[in-house]
């Protein structure tokens, strides 16, 4: 090879960034996250949607009731099984959900997402 | 191929890559192949790739310094020189590396020639023409980021970085959008440019008629593929909402080689991953080996030193010299014998070389 050193030298860095997440995770317990519900939330046993909506688009929900809530004052939502919701996220969502960090957070931080629901809404004070 | 049959052909490939997973997974089911199998087999693909090309690249001998340069050389004292542009060392060639690997400086001095007609007599015009870099590095960079961004899902704990960039991307907080469905806070700036810049790339090979007739199916088909890479990412992100937790878990495996595939991922992320496996899988065998192949460019990464190094072309013959030295070495006896004349006297030679 001509310049084979360099080169070599180059094809160890570059495919070693590329194969960095390989490295970075060998050795490290990948717990899942496990959100945890609240007694009051298994109890209710459904959400305001199907278990799976919830989880892949809870935020699609949140940011429709947003818009239709602040900018045309509709206050109800009407879920698929029929059953009619009081648009809020305090009032409704917390109030199962109470646990914000053995509930949110868990997935929140698996995943590196920081909405920013407490710029406006008052974070509630977990009960121990 | 015209150019009406590459586009043809290369956007119905990619159309099969795309249905392949709609089809493997939609219907038949085949998570763990197109989980699992495939994108661990395209990852072999991709590096053991690399290697080969790049190792074969290394092994072909570049005889002369090749002095492309936009740039004065070294001479005199009382000449400017351009130390980037036309290095004499290390230095100025990493300087130019460096301005040509993350600025893409030669695709900058882009001209494009074009033929206009001024009162009837026809004229040459170079057009100093920077949409080509404009969009390339928008794409590049744009692709960078959102590569980067995705090690959320290949890295536990996710970085400091990656939370950085991600922060920076979404800064504008464009979910705020005054419709419904495009909704989420984090809106990328990337995602909309790659977009737009891969757009562009695509059109000028449609519309400038030279880009037209140079155009094969090897251009347009990556070009379709990371469009489709791209929009099924934004789709998967911003309208058909798939798990990322499992998704999460099912990266993680992967890169863990303890792979699992778990249940409830939707198709569009299979399709997605598909994609991405065989546009890393016929990297090393396309044009996007540019990626490796920029940092082995002669006209860039060698010194115009040639006018005082000597450069020995590596692939010269082998030839057999006999200098006039070894002539009279071997025939000098029988030279002084026929009376002609030597330039080493046989006493004489041993003796100077002592005084010496």
């Amino acid at each position: 090879m001509y310049d084979g050193g360099k080169i070599i030298v180059g094809l160890i860095i570059g495919l070693g960034l590329f194969l960095s997440p390989f490295f970075y995770n060998a050795g490290k317990a990948a717990k899942a996250p496990a959100p945890e519900l609240t007694p009051k939330a298994k109890e209710a046993k459904v959400c305001v949607e199907p278990a799976s909506y919830m989880r892949e688009s809870h935020f699609t929900l949140l940011d429709e009731w947003r818009h239709t809530v602040v900018r045309d004052g509709e206050r109800y939502y009407k879920g698929s099984e029929g059953k009619r919701y009081y648009k809020s996220l305090q009032r409704t969502c917390l109030e199962c959900h109470s646990n914000y960090s053995k509930f949110c957070l868990e997935c929140h931080n698996y995943l590196d997402v920081d909405p920013y629901c407490w710029d406006c809404h008052i974070q509630p004070e977990e009960k121990k | 191929m015209n150019f009406f049959l590459s586009i043809i052909f290369s956007f119905f490939a990619v159309v099969v890559v795309v249905l392949i997973p709609w089809i493997g997974v939609g219907a038949l089911d085949l998570r763990v192949l197109f989980g699992i199998v495939i994108p661990y087999a395209a990852m072999a693909t991709f590096f053991v790739g690399i290697v080969v090309r790049v190792i074969d690249w290394g092994r072909s001998p570049v005889p002369f310094r090749i002095p492309t340069t936009a740039g004065q050389e070294w001479s005199f004292p009382w000449i400017k020189r351009n130390r980037i542009d036309n290095p004499k060392g290390l230095g100025g060639v990493i300087m130019r590396m460096l301005f040509e690997v993350l600025t893409f400086r030669s695709l900058f001095r882009n001209t494009r020639l074009e033929y206009r007609r001024v009162n009837g007599v026809p004229k040459i015009d170079y057009e100093w023409e920077k949409w080509l870099w404009l969009a390339a590095i928008l794409f590049h960079y744009s692709f960078l980021v959102i590569f980067l961004r995705h090690f959320r899902f290949f890295m536990e704990p996710v970085p400091a970085f990656v939370t950085l960039l991600q922060k920076l991307d979404g800064f504008m907080q464009m979910g705020a959008a005054p419709f419904n469905g495009f909704g989420l806070p984090g809106v990328y700036l990337t995602d909309m440019l790659l977009m737009a810049a891969v757009t562009w790339l695509l059109l000028r090979r449609i519309l400038y008629s030279q880009m037209r007739y140079i155009s094969l199916p090897a251009d347009f088909f990556p070009l379709f593929l990371i469009l489709s890479l791209g929009f099924t990412g934004m789709l998967m992100r911003y309208l058909l909402r798939v798990d990322v937790t499992k998704v999460k878990e099912l990266a993680i495996g992967l890169f863990k080689f303890s792979p699992a595939v778990p249940e409830g991922i939707g198709v569009i992320f299979y399709i997605h991953l598909f994609i991405l496996c065989v546009l890393i899988a016929y990297f090393p065998f396309s044009k996007l080996m540019h990626l490796a192949g920029v940092f082995l460019s002669p006209t860039r990464n060698l010194s115009n030193n040639s006018r005082f190094v000597r450069h020995v072309n590596p692939w010269n013959y082998p030839v057999p010299t006999h200098t006039y030295e070894e002539y009279e070495d071997e025939f000098r006896d029988l030279m002084i014998e026929a009376g002609l004349p030597v330039e080493k006297e046989p006493d004489a030679t041993a003796g100077s070389e002592e005084k010496e």
